[in-house]
């Protein structure tokens, strides 16, 4: 069965124990939020599972569809479905959007043993992509997320995990940036990606996000690990009470 | 200081070595200690880069002019100016002459293709543009990564006339190439751009002087340059501002890239000025590729060597994007793209 899976997980940054312990199952075609304070080593994780430099992993292990992720570089794992949307989208001055959109499609086929995809073929599939997102066309031809704002580097995420069809997605503080429409707009494009092949895990502070994107089950990551888990209604219980009696010390 | 004597393959008192500060980075004299044998003949063999834009050829092979080695333009004109090095161990020396007449459009794509290896090339040429002429200078080098190569532009730029460069250099033992450019009339304009790309142990050394000795004359200049491995790059500007040359306006950028450890890029930009009203402004800047950059394009799949080499041609062309004429653009922006 397809499952991304996180056993024990430590990872330092700087020497600095941040995750201590991280243990989580995330089975196909559910979507799980990892909610929590801040500091508490949300992006930490999605950064580790995707293979950023400087997070060293020092202890446990995390797989997805029984392949060991960590072995893997940043690209493979990528090849592998695995998709990180960025808290904050990078920008790639002189590689347009559409250029770069195309070079990783077809890097990500190549190392599947694929066929890539034809130069017209692949307009036909940004055009359509970019309609459904409501993003104006021209974007696509300028440089990747050079000058966009908060909200346009987001839905340049979107556009990216439609055309590039992870299977397992990570949202990191997707929410952060965004006015209620450009929310709307976002949520849909995520929603529009659940299937029962994809596992979606939803980074988030607030639990405004799952207002738009329902989880299966909510879990609290606080200290490095996961303190608490529950079903939705969980995220409203923080919403109303805060993250206070799950941090290691009350102050 | 040491007074700069012409170079003169022939003659090794007159192998410059880094105590004489225009030479400073390019230590000629260490790789350099006597005068080579020359050359013998060589064949011209594939056309070179350029062929696919037509005009005219002027080619020199090993030195030796094959044909006419003096241009005179006027009208619309295209010139390939070949310098062609098929040698090993030994030296060569070529002259050109090229002259733009008042109101001539010349796109000179000029070359310097070597073969062999060890040689020393010396390759050499003025360049007039006269009144309200406009020289576009294209400037590709190839050379083996054991060559020595010095290439000296003498420009001449009259009222009006406009003057657009840009050198795309990939190295040698030592490789430089000179452009000294006198903007010697009224409201003459001159974009002086260059890039180098280096890999290896290779060494460029891009050198501009630009003296503006007339009122109302401008001048850009943008030099962008990467370098991986052992490779060296320099780049020496200098911009003098001459008295009664009021209201010039001048303007220059280096931005380089260090990808490696042990990679060296020397900058040295001087702007001299001895008029009053000017407008004169330098940025230098020398920094590595943007790691979040890299694991970003990374995370979406693409391959570290791929990411690198995108991001290196990203950050490279701007300068190619500044070539005017579309076909040259094409050619040259080709041509960098199969070397990254």
């Amino acid at each position: 069965m397809n499952m991304l899976s996180i056993d024990n997980l430590h990872v330092s940054v700087a020497e600095k124990p941040i995750l201590k312990g991280l243990t989580l199952d995330v089975p196909a075609g559910e979507v799980h939020a990892i909610m929590g304070p801040n500091g508490a080593g949300k992006s930490t994780l999605g950064y580790s599972l995707s293979g950023r430099p400087g997070y060293e992993v020092t202890d446990g292990s995390a797989s997805w569809n029984g392949q060991d992720l960590l072995d893997l570089d940043p690209a493979e794992r990528a090849a592998a479905g695995l998709f990180l949307s960025f808290q904050y989208p990078i920008e790639i001055p002189g590689v347009p959007a559409m250029t770069f959109i195309r070079t990783a499609l077809n890097a990500q086929k190549r190392a599947r043993g694929e066929d890539e995809v034809s130069a017209p073929a692949f307009l036909k599939l940004v055009k359509a992509a970019s309609q459904s997102l409501k993003m104006d066309f021209d974007m696509l031809k300028r440089p990747l997320n050079v000058g966009f704002s908060g909200g346009e580097k987001k839905r340049m995420e979107i556009l990216q995990m439609a055309l590039l069809e992870p299977s397992l997605l990570i949202l990191d503080e997707t929410d952060s940036g965004l006015d209620i429409d450009a929310l709307r707009i976002v949520a849909d494009g995520v929603n529009a990606m659940r299937s029962p092949e994809r596992s979606m895990l939803v980074i988030t502070h607030y639990q405004r996000l799952l207002d738009y994107i329902k989880p299966d089950r909510v879990h609290v990551l606080a200290g490095g690990r996961i303190v608490a888990s529950g079903g939705p209604e969980l995220a409203h219980e923080l919403e109303a009470e805060g993250y206070d009696k799950f941090l290691p010390e009350a102050a | 200081m040491k007074a700069l004597a012409r170079l003169d393959l022939t003659d090794a008192a007159t192998f410059p070595s880094r105590r004489v500060e225009e030479w400073k980075y390019s230590d000629l004299k260490r790789f350099l200690r006597e005068a080579p044998e020359p050359s013998g003949t060589a064949v011209v063999g594939a056309p070179g880069p350029f062929y696919d834009l037509g005009g005219d050829a002027i080619v020199f092979a090993n030195g030796r002019p094959v044909g006419v080695k003096d241009y005179i333009a006027s009208g619309d004109q295209t010139l390939r100016l070949r310098f062609i090095s098929d040698a090993t161990g030994t030296g060569h020396t070529a002259a050109a002459r090229i002259v733009a007449r008042p109101g001539a459009r010349l796109l000179l794509l000029e070359t310097h293709e070597g073969k062999g290896s060890t040689y020393v090339a010396h390759n050499k040429v003025e360049i007039d543009v006269a009144a309200d002429a406009e020289v576009t200078r294209i400037v590709l080098t190839d050379e083996p990564d054991d060559a020595i190569s010095v290439a000296e532009a003498e420009v001449k730029l009259e009222a009006g006339g406009r003057y657009r460069q840009t050198v795309v250099a990939t190295g040698a033992k030592l490789q430089r190439h000179e452009t000294r450019l006198r903007h010697g009339a009224e409201g003459a304009d001159a974009r002086v751009d260059g890039l180098y790309l280096l890999g290896g142990a290779r060494h460029s050394d891009l050198t501009t002087v630009i003296d503006h000795i007339a009122p109302n004359g401008t001048t850009s200049q943008l030099i962008k340059g990467v370098v991986r491995d052992e490779a060296r790059g320099v780049f020496q500007g200098k911009i003098l501002v001459q008295k009664g040359a009021d209201d010039t306006d001048a303007r220059m950028g280096h931005h380089g890239l260090i990808t490696s450890e042990r990679g060296e890029i020397d900058v040295k930009p001087e702007l001299i000025i001895y008029a009053d009203e000017v407008q004169c402004a330098h940025g230098a800047t020398v920094g590595t590729l943007d790691e979040s950059a890299l694991f970003y394009m990374q995370q979406r799949g693409i391959s570290a060597d791929e990411a690198r080499a995108l991001l290196t041609q990203a950050f490279l062309i701007e300068v190619v994007d500044r070539i005017e004429h579309e076909g040259a653009r094409e050619v040259v922006r080709e041509w960098l793209t199969a070397r990254l």
